[in-house]
């Protein structure tokens, strides 16, 4: 950066972005990247946050993912590169003669201005669209609100079976809602899709479980104060307790008109995207050019790219010369691509189909002149790639039409990955080649991530990705292509927050359950997982199958390489007494135990224990069990504390043991320690654990997560401070209950915590900003009561053998007397 | 004495009840440590307890899809053939199971242990 001799920044021309979306961060960093010290940049958002993953907002909704994994440019990035974002600004006038904006209170001037205000939800004026319950879904505070209202709610209705209808749908789902989609049309995806295509994509919802009515025109919203039903025009109606409109979007140009500017159906701008004022640009979904208005993100993205390199300077006669719409999606797991328009179909025009009913696949395309015009496929994406190059590059179709739908099978992948001509497009949000992408990995970035992060191939709507992980591996022979990596158990195709919504839907409550209505394949390791997360869900009413159940599982002890088992009992907050210890001891003597230790969990393991022992030494013992054999809590450390340490500055013995009576036994993704330490000198190593408390100073307790000392050695972060045990209890409880239904099957929080983020993190559980913290203590009591010490099944073994020797049957003689 | 196919003899082990379900039960046959298991779907199947690797106990292992799962290392063995779904290590032993009146029965080589090798 150049200073002046005084020190201060030369004067830059400024530039102020209105509107910090999609489009408008995105120009900001397009524009960093060619000429940092261009502009001085100044930033209006509506919303108070910075900037998020507007594609990816069905996910928040559905759960499975966090506004901080969905997060662009967070507030920190405006300020590291010396952007001023005014957040949760709205700008309420622009005056183009003085060449000011206004917003509540600030005022700020500009030699260039860019418009990049976005669309707005269209809110058809029915009666009744005011009732508490109805919603739109545009931004994240609409997901966190339809999320909190979605708790009160059985029945909901969402207006619209576009694009954005459906995802609401599943978002809504996941809510444990009977979800009905409403569409005028004769069919779902009217825009992007035919009447065949629509209709195999209304089969394929519709068993998902989601009610579809089409040809439904709607009359009114009922309700008294909140909304209750939805009226349609035929006389039929709805109950709803809440509804979702999605009926499309309107360009968001009030202020542009208002201020003058030239506008039609939005902001009228040129191939330069300047607006009729030479100061005055515009770009995103606010601005109509050559008589087109977009609603996806890759022609917005096409247009920041041109405006950047003119308004930069860098290459003043770039213009845009308006963008072809293809796009692939994913709804509810449903592949769909849709490349110009497929209602379009004119005289002499070909089209060519072909259709797969039962398997839910249709494929059709328009030609026109030899080449593809449009075209769209369902279910099945291996013809995309060949039609999208045709369409992009207008190339002649094979004489052969079928040709066309013949494209690389998803097994193929890898092998005509390899093929591709370097100039083939990959990740389509963004515009990047084969080729870019090659280039990346050989610069070393050999995980989908850092690829992103390098050409931000994948960072859209993330559907590339398979793409991206089978180039890495074309290239650099690292990665390997793994379809099961987002589900969260390899045997059922789910991802965790559908797989669950799925699991309540339909009330499943065993894993063998679960497994004959959606399980793929069998395997250990997805049994063990589904058990887990049954458990979790349904506490007592988990049905317990107990061959869904490792080894270590089913009789409650460590499994030894002799095939003997080991014994670990509770010891809460490491604090014994001499008569446990007498009690172990005569066990010890009595079943002549080979082994007994002290472990690095404060505690004592009895190890060699055969198996029909086990109920003698628990009973004997009369200890409950420590869960050292499972992905459960494990133990509390402590350190002794103010009670007898001359540092302690409050009673950690006292806490740990109350949050082990407390928490003990509760099931986790993956197993979870946590210490408790009575000063900053951390006597019993808080700061590597899954949870850790330390007693400051000034007598408060710091609560950290995500620490561990394991394979991996990492130190915990900071959630927060808290004056009582009881809220260090319940914030631990909340944490516990927020990884439980978050966290993947054998996550560590150590892996947990990074993936959500801290900050995320002390939003939710400390400031609940989500509103779900009332839930996530509920549920963590819930699995507190439904506690059993699982060492009393000694009374009672729950299948036969559980606890019994080999039985010895036949007679001795065939046991090779001969020999 | 190869040319002698090993007789095999039809033991009486216990009630289907016994067996529970979807899991693993260890038996000793005439002197040899046998696990049997019973699927759910109901069919049976029988092998070695004993993990050729390192002698894990096969009993205590996982079903899935059909397979034993060891709970050592989790090598897998199809319970029809005894294979090991690692390339080229040690098929485990199996034995046939036939089901009369309610009463498992499991087939064991007459010549019992001795027989190993030969058979
Ligand atoms: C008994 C004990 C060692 C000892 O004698 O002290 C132990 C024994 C085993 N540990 Fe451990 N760990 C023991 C404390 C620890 C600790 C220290 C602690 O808890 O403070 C750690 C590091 C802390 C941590 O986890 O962050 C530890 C990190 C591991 C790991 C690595 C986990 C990771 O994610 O990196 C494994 C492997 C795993 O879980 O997959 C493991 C796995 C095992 C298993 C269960 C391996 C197995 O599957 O058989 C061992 C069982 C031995 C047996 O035959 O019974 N053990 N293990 C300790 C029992 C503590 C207790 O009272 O419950
Ligand atoms: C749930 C959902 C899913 C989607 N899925 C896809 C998809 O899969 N693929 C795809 O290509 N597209 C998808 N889209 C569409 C895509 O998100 C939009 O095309 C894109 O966000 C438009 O970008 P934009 O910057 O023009 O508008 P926006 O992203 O809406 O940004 C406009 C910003 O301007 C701010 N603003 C407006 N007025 C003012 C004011 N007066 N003062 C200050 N700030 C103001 C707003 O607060 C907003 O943050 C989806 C949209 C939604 C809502
Ligand atoms: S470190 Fe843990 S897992 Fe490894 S041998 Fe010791 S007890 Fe077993
Ligand atoms: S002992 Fe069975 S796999 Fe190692």
């Amino acid at each position: 950066m150049t200073f002046m001799a005084n020190g201060t920044l030369p004067k830059r021309p400024r530039l102020i972005i209105l509107g910090n979306g999609m489009a408008g961060a995105r120009l900001a960093e397009d524009i960093l990247v060619l000429d940092r010290e261009k502009f001085e940049i100044v930033m209006f958002g509506e919303e108070p946050h910075g900037n998020y993953n507007r594609i990816l907002l069905s996910n928040v909704l559905n759960g499975s993912q966090d506004m901080g994994e969905i997060e662009i440019n967070s507030l920190p990035w405006y300020k590291e590169n010396g952007i001023t974002l005014h957040a949760g600004k709205k700008v309420t006038r622009i005056d183009p003669a003085c060449k000011k904006v206004f917003a509540d209170g600030v005022v700020e001037s500009y030699d260039q201005l860019v418009i990049a205000t976005g669309s707005i939800p269209f809110v058809p004026p029915l009666p009744g669209t005011d009732l508490e319950g109805v919603f739109v879904f545009r931004t994240v505070d609409d997901c966190k609100n339809i999320a909190q209202y979605a708790k009160g709610c059985k029945k909901a209705v969402v207006i619209g079976g576009g694009l954005l209808g459906l995802e609401a749908a599943k978002g809504l789902m996941t809510h444990n809602l009977e979800v009905t989609v409403v569409e005028y049309n004769k069919w779902l995806m009217s825009v992007q899709l035919d009447e065949t295509g629509g209709e195999i994509l209304g089969k394929t919802v519709a068993g998902l479980g989601i009610r579809v009515r089409t040809q439904a025109s709607t009359q009114a919203l009922v309700g008294n104060g909140k909304v209750q039903s939805v009226h349609y025009k035929d006389g039929t109606e709805d109950e709803a307790d809440m509804v979702v409109i999605s009926a499309g979007i309107r360009p968001n140009i009030s202020l542009a008109k208002s201020c003058g500017l030239g506008c039609n159906r939005a902001i009228l701008v040129d191939d330069k995207l300047a607006t009729s004022d030479p100061s005055i640009f515009a770009v995103g979904e606010c601005v109509e050019h050559r008589g087109m208005v977009y609603g996806l993100v890759a022609p917005l993205w096409e247009q920041t790219k041109a405006l950047a390199a003119h308004l930069t300077g860098t290459d003043p006669d770039r213009i845009y010369a308006g963008s072809k719409l293809a796009t692939k999606l994913k709804v509810m797991g449903v592949e769909l691509a849709a490349m110009g328009m497929i209602s379009d179909v004119r005289q002499g025009d070909e089209v060519v189909q072909y259709s797969e009913p039962a398997k839910g696949i249709y494929a059709k395309a328009i030609i026109r002149d030899g080449k593809v015009s449009a075209a769209c496929l369902v279910g099945d994406l291996g013809p995309a790639e060949t039609l999208l190059g045709h369409f992009h590059k207008d190339t002649p179709v094979p004489t052969r039409r079928m040709d066309l739908f013949g494209g690389p099978l998803p097994q193929k992948l890898e092998l005509s990955l390899a093929d591709l001509p370097d100039a083939h497009p990959v990740c389509d949000c963004n515009g990047i080649s084969k080729g870019a992408i090659c280039n990346a990995i050989q610069a070393g970035h050999c995980t989908v991530a850092s690829v992103g992060k390098a050409t931000r191939a994948g960072t859209g709507c993330g559907s590339c990705k398979k793409m991206v992980k089978g180039l890495i591996e074309a290239v650099a022979g690292a990665i390997k292509v793994d379809p099961t990596e987002s589900y969260y158990v390899s045997a059922v195709p789910m991802e965790k927050a559908i797989l669950v919504a799925q699991i309540r839907k339909h009330k499943l409550k065993s894993v063998s359950a679960v497994l004959a209505q959606f399980g793929t394949s069998e395997d250990e390791k997805s049994k063990n997982g589904l058990a887990s997360l049954l458990k979790s869900m349904w506490n007592k009413e988990y049905v317990d199958e107990r061959d869904a159940r490792f080894v270590n599982d089913r009789v409650h002890a460590n499994i030894q390489k002799d095939g003997t088992f080991s014994v670990v009992p509770r010891m809460y907050g490491g604090v014994t007494t001499p008569q446990e210890l007498i009690r172990i001891g005569e066990a010890a003597i009595k079943y002549n135990i080979p082994m007994v230790k002290v472990t690095g969990g404060q505690r004592i393991d009895l190890l060699g224990v055969a198996k029909e022992d086990l109920p003698g030494v628990w009973a004997d013992i009369g200890m409950p069990s420590g869960h050292a054999y499972t992905k459960a809590f494990r133990t509390c450390k402590t350190c002794v504390g103010i009670e007898f340490c001359r540092y302690g500055t409050n009673d950690s013995t006292g806490l740990g043991i109350d949050i082990e009576k407390k928490f003990q036994g509760i099931e986790f993704p993956a197993k979870l320690k946590m210490a408790v330490s009575g000063c900053p000198r951390n006597c019993a190593e808080s700061t590597v654990k899954d949870i850790g408390i330390i007693a400051t100073e000034g007598g408060d307790w710091e609560i950290s997560v995500g620490g561990g000392a394991g394979a991996h050695v990492k130190k915990t972060e900071v959630l927060c401070r808290v004056q009582s045990k009881g809220e260090a209890l319940k914030i631990v409880g909340r944490f516990m209950q927020y990884y439980r239904e978050h966290g993947k099957y054998l996550e560590r929080t150590y892996d947990f915590v990074p993936r959500i983020g801290i900050e995320t993190l002390q939003e939710i559980i400390v400031n609940d900003s989500l509103g779900i913290a009332e839930h996530l203590d509920q549920g963590i009591e819930e699995a507190v009561k439904g506690f059993v010490d699982p060492w009393l099944e000694r009374e009672q073994p729950v299948y036969p053998g559980q606890f019994s020797e080999p039985i010895q049957v036949g007679p001795m003689y065939l046991a090779g007397t001969t020999a | 004495m190869s040319s002698i196919a090993p007789a095999v003899c039809f033991v009486d082990v216990c009630p289907l009840d016994n067996l529970p379900l979807g899991m693993g039960r260890a038996f000793v046959i005439g002197g040899r440590s046998v696990a049997l298991f019973h699927r759910r779907g109901g069919n049976l199947f029988a092998m070695d307890n004993a993990c050729p690797h390192k002698g894990g106990p096969l009993a205590e292992g996982m079903l899935a899809e059909g397979r034993v799962v060891c709970p050592m290392h989790a090598r897998r063995y199809d319970g029809i053939t005894g294979e090991c779904d690692q390339p080229g290590e040690c098929p485990v032993r199996v034995h046939p199971v036939a089901i009369t009146n309610g009463m498992v029965r499991v087939g064991i080589p007459g010549d019992g242990l001795a027989s190993e090798g030969a058979g």
